[in-house]
């Protein structure tokens, strides 16, 4: 078969235990594709093939003893910020250029133990700070739909990579929306769950309270499958949920019918784009003809996330990119005078602008005398957003609004402009503010052909909800069956 | 509120970060742009609401006092620019 | 003018858990540096913290020994500082809401006893060490302690002179050391105590600007580097000057503290919670099943000891100081039931022993039934006070028995009447211009015959008996 590469991962689940297919089969036609279009897209940081095929070829043996799990031979990729025993984790920085850690993340260790096939990592935005993959140690990542775009950020090469086809699915991770806005960009479902859900043991940490990993894939299906796969209490990581999760498949491909969706006003008035506004009116007929109920909401805090967000996760990460400082690990500068000079000349060396900005603006914000008025109020303002949608939910089971204001920019468009980059994130962030799950589907097209996605956010420990919803209307609108054309627009 | 350039020189101590003037000057108009947007937050009347470090409402959890085997000694230093012995090796502290 | 001093200790204490704060590295260092690390503990990207339970339940002992509050809600903070001992560049620590806080010790001074104010005891992670080269400009880290659990016990300003704070120190000491949760070695790092320390007109109440003494790692050299200290302030008091605050070293050589001039600004820790950590909660249930199992405490021991057992109150003091010297009194008294001369015993030739061998009470041979049996010997007159000490310098050596030891050296006291009239006679027979001056009225001689005839039965004679017969011997020989 010479279109394994484009197919769901249940599609090849079903091939390979049906016989029909092999592991090794199907990683060779992902890896000839990424041979054939890489160089346009430049979604990975490390690539190893013959790593992968030992994988493929090891899942082709657990599958022919029947030991197997569901996703066992699944291609996928893994962001450049999750630690890959002895391999290397840059988490897009010259300062990991060459770090290889000797222990797997937690979720590589459950994709191992699954028996899928790791093909490599993805590129960033350096350190997560981003919203377009251009702050990268490695260079920009492309987006599919159009090669002198960005495919969002920061986990830019793992949407880029499923939307290419590059790999069945991959993994990202989502600070502010960089699951949902990349995904939203590169015409892919992408899922950030709970803070919780999954175990943050082994994610190189950008802000603490604010990180989750979550899938990515070209269908609400194979979300559902690796939900399945990646969440989960883990006793490495003291903020992992202890909750049992239910079996995400079991919502896919159920009624919705009386199922209620909330609008928040503050969302819609923000809405200035044409093409979103169209694509989320549509999403809602679809959703109406489905049976779901539609009513108007406040979440009068919205306004206040980007401002919160940008004091609490400079803050945080001010703090965790403290320890990158050339003694045990990462970057060293040469010609150092003394120790704090080496610690002042690495960094500078080893850290990109964008981070560079964010660990100012997080020093500054926690150091004496501002932390009242920064720090303090901004987590005081994320609990008052956090009641709003608190709040919300006692009255539906999911909010609907776009996952950005507009379809993926231009390279080198927001680079410059730090405060314009930092907006891209206004409907995604107050979901990580609140820790809530929030899904990206594909929504439709923008006049000039360009995917838009919809966001749907529930209340915690409720990807249920959002599995069962976004599969209803990906059944129904069939948004997500858009392939992206590889040209320059 | 506004930063000033002695400001900037003061946060780039604290964080370790060597910044050319051009850097400084950079950070100094960027900042000071963030920073009139983050002013909207005083608009929030915050008294008495409790502040939020994390999302998960839970305690601690608590580890069992067990002791599990170290890194092996290569891989513990595997990483290092620079060793000696078994030590990571650095430059001398300068006052 | 009068100055008064006021001084306030930190003290840190590394808590005895096998494993590590935050990790589950051993506590109990290699050979060789970096042995005891791991991803966690050498800050490696991705790697989070889960706390230990023994190491909050080993805080909560000591916070409820010194009479704190302890809070139900608590959070750990970051203390974020760069040092290449400090492999995060940030310790994990407690800040805003500690774990415990308002305690108070009573101690002893020459005044009698006061009450010192503890301002809270909270939890930390201790850091790495760091090894300057003596002739090239680098140093070597070494992550093996990185993330041993620390205490920190902060003092109110309570204090007001040099033997004050050592008492006290002494008595934090002895409390930690009694619930078992800290070695308490001084010289090698697991108990140190930084003090602050201010002058003010005798009579005010307002703070002086203080300073902050650095590594003094003896209870002796902090008596020392606050007498410094204060005759220092005095001095540029008096001169008309101004104190600096400042952090200084205290140097054990010179007995001087000197300036600690850093690059580094103002400290500038900025705290916040440690996303990476939960608040904790310490149910009221809980406290009090950990209280349940505090022991007896070195000051209500002591009292118990003075009333109990009759002995003086030094005494009861020394025997106090060590939970195992008290227990080990205690097993002794249980068999031999003179408290006061198992406190003698204790206090001279068992203490002296344990000073001279370095021991700890693990590796003593001597259990206390066999110093009770020593004991009932002497009592009993079956072995003289001397040969004892001769008796206990064998069995602290090989752990035996005190009667087998005696029997086999034939150390038996010597009350046999016939036997020692027979060495009696034989040295009047020996020393005749002796027994001419006894008998001529210089009765001090007496006394050198009873050292002959001791010499004689190789200190074996019973004493009582000796001087009973010669004294009869000599009566004879006058009337004859």
């Amino acid at each position: 078969m010479s279109d394994l590469f484009s197919k769901s991962a249940h599609e090849l689940m079903s091939l390979l235990r049906q016989g029909k297919t092999s592991s090794v089969e199907i990683t060779q036609s992902v890896l000839d594709r990424i041979k054939e279009v890489e160089p346009d897209v430049r979604a990975f940081v490390s690539l190893d093939e013959e790593a992968a095929l030992e994988s493929a070829r090891r899942a082709d043996s657990l599958l022919a003893s029947g030991a197997s799990s569901p996703l066992t031979g699944i291609p996928i990729a893994i962001k450049d910020n999750m630690c890959f025993k002895g391999r290397r984790t840059t988490c897009g920085s010259k300062i990991l250029e060459n770090f290889k850690p000797p222990y797997n993340a937690t979720v590589v260790e459950k994709l191992e133990r699954e028996g899928m096939v790791i093909l490599g990592s993805a590129n960033m935005d350096e350190f997560a700070m981003g919203s377009s993959t251009e702050t990268s140690h490695w260079g920009p990542t492309r987006n599919p739909w159009g090669l002198d775009l960005t495919p969002g950020g920061s986990s830019g090469g793992s949407a880029a990579s499923v939307a290419a086809c590059e790999t069945t699915v991959s993994l990202g991770s989502d600070t502010g929306g960089s699951i949902r806005l990349p995904a939203s960009y590169c015409g892919v479902s992408g899922m950030k769950p709970t803070y919780g859900s999954v175990s943050r043991f082994g994610l190189v940490a950008y802000a603490s309270s604010l990180d989750q990993i979550g899938p990515f894939a070209r269908d609400v299906n194979d979300i559902a499958l690796l939900l399945n796969l990646i969440c989960g209490h883990d006793p490495m990581d003291s903020t992992s949920a202890p909750v049992n999760h239910p079996d995400f498949t079991a919502f896919l491909n159920t009624s919705v019918g009386g199922m209620t969706i909330g609008a928040p006003s503050q969302f819609l008035e923000k809405i200035e784009n044409r093409d979103v506004e169209n694509v989320l009116a549509d999403a809602k007929r679809v959703f109406e003809d489905l049976g779901v109920k539609f009513i108007e909401l406040s979440l009068p805090h919205l306004d206040y996330g980007i401002a919160a967000y940008y004091v609490i996760a400079p803050c945080e990460a001010s703090s965790n990119l403290a320890r990158y400082d050339g003694v045990k690990y990462g970057f060293r500068a040469p010609d150092v005078e003394g120790m704090i000079d080496m610690y002042c000349k690495s960094r500078a060396a080893g850290f990109g602008q964008e981070v560079k900005r964010r660990i100012m603006l997080g020093t500054y914000a926690l150091s004496s005398g501002y932390y009242d008025a920064y720090y303090l109020k901004a987590a005081k303002i994320r609990t008052l957003i956090t009641e709003d949608f608190k709040k919300a939910f006692e009255s539906c089971d999911a909010i609907l609004c776009p996952t950005a204001p507009a379809p993926a920019f231009r390279i080198g468009e927001k680079i410059d402009d730090p405060m314009q980059m930092y907006l891209t994130d206004v409907f995604t962030i107050p979901v990580n503010m609140a820790g809530l799950p929030g899904i990206s589907i594909p929504g439709g097209l923008s006049s000039e052909g360009l995917p838009i996605g919809i966001q749907l956010i529930a209340s915690h420990f409720k990807e249920s909800k959002l599995i069962q919803l976004s599969s209803a209307f990906q059944n129904c609108a069939k948004r997500h069956l858009a392939r992206p054309s590889l040209k320059v627009n | 509120m506004k930063i000033t350039p002695e400001q900037v020189d003061y946060v780039a101590v604290l964080g370790r970060l060597h910044l050319t003037q051009e850097e400084k000057a950079k950070y100094l108009s960027q900042l000071d742009d963030i920073l009139k947007y983050m002013d909207t937050l005083a608009e929030v009347d915050t008294e008495n609401v409790p502040p939020m470090a994390s999302p998960v409402e839970l305690f601690n959890p608590l580890r069992d006092d067990v002791v599990k085997p170290s890194l092996p000694i290569e891989a513990a230093l595997s990483n290092a620019p620079s060793i000696e012995g078994t030590s990571f090796k650095v430059p001398k502290i300068i006052d | 003018m009068e100055y008064e001093a006021v001084i306030g200790l930190e003290i840190h204490a590394q808590l005895l858990t096998d494993s590590k704060a935050f990790c589950s590295c051993s506590t109990r260092f290699g050979a060789q540096p970096n042995m005891n690390t791991c991803p966690i503990c050498q800050g490696m990207p991705g790697t989070l913290p889960v706390f230990n339970r023994k190491a909050l339940e080993f805080t909560i002992k000591m916070a409820l020994a010194c009479n704190c509050r302890i809070n139900e809600f608590s959070r750990f903070a970051r203390k974020n500082y760069y040092y290449p001992d400090l492999p995060k560049n940030y310790q994990i620590s407690q800040y805003e809401l500690p774990i415990s806080e308002h305690g108070w010790v009573m101690v002893e001074t020459e005044s009698g006893q006061r009450k010192i104010g503890i301002t809270r005891i909270h939890m930390e992670e201790d850091a790495g060490k760091l090894v300057h080269d003596e002739f090239k400009p680098v140093s070597y880290v070494d992550l093996n302690r990185t993330g041993v659990p620390l205490i920190e016990i902060v003092s109110e300003p309570d204090m007001r002179s040099p033997e004050e704070a050592a008492s006290y120190l002494k008595t934090l000491h002895s409390v930690l050391v009694y619930l078992r949760i800290c070695d308490g070695n001084m010289e090698e790092g697991s108990f140190r105590c930084d003090a602050n320390v201010s002058l003010r007109p005798v009579g005010t109440t307002a703070l002086g600007t203080k300073t902050e003494l650095k590594n003094m790692n003896s209870f002796r050299n902090v008596q020392r580097g606050l007498q410094y200290e204060i005759e220092r302030h005095t001095d540029v008091l008096r001169d008309g000057g101004r104190i600096v605050q400042e952090t200084r070293l205290f140097d054990p050589v010179t007995g001087s503290t000197v300036s600690m001039r850093s690059k580094e600004q103002a400290h500038d820790y900025r705290y916040f919670p440690d996303p990476d950590l939960l608040p904790l909660h310490v149910p009221e249930e809980w406290v009090d099943q950990i209280r349940q199992t505090l022991p007896e405490l070195p000051a209500e021991k002591k009292e118990r000891f003075i009333s109990e057992f009759g002995i003086p109150s030094y005494d009861a003091g020394v025997l106090t100081a060590s939970r195992e010297l008290a227990e080990y009194f205690e097993e002794v008294v249980k068999s031999f039931n003179n408290p006061k001369s198992v406190s003698n015993w204790i206090m001279t030739e068992f203490m002296r022993a344990l000073k001279a061998d370095e021991k700890s009470f693990s590796q003593i041979f001597v259990k206390p039934s066999q110093l009770a049996s020593l004991l009932q010997m002497i009592e009993e007159g079956k072995i003289s006070g001397k040969i004892a000490k001769t008796v206990f310098d064998d069995m602290w050596a090989t752990g035996e028995d005190p009667a087998k030891i005696v029997q086999e050296k034939g150390l038996m006291q010597v009350s046999d009447t016939s036997e020692l009239e027979n060495i009696i006679l034989q040295i009047l027979k020996d020393n005749p211009n002796e027994v001419s001056k006894y008998l001529s009225g210089k009765t001090q001689v007496m006394g050198f015959f009873v050292g002959q005839a001791m010499k004689a039965s190789k200190g074996k004679a019973n004493p009582g008996m000796l001087n009973k017969l010669l004294a009869e011997q000599l009566s004879k020989l006058s009337q004859g």
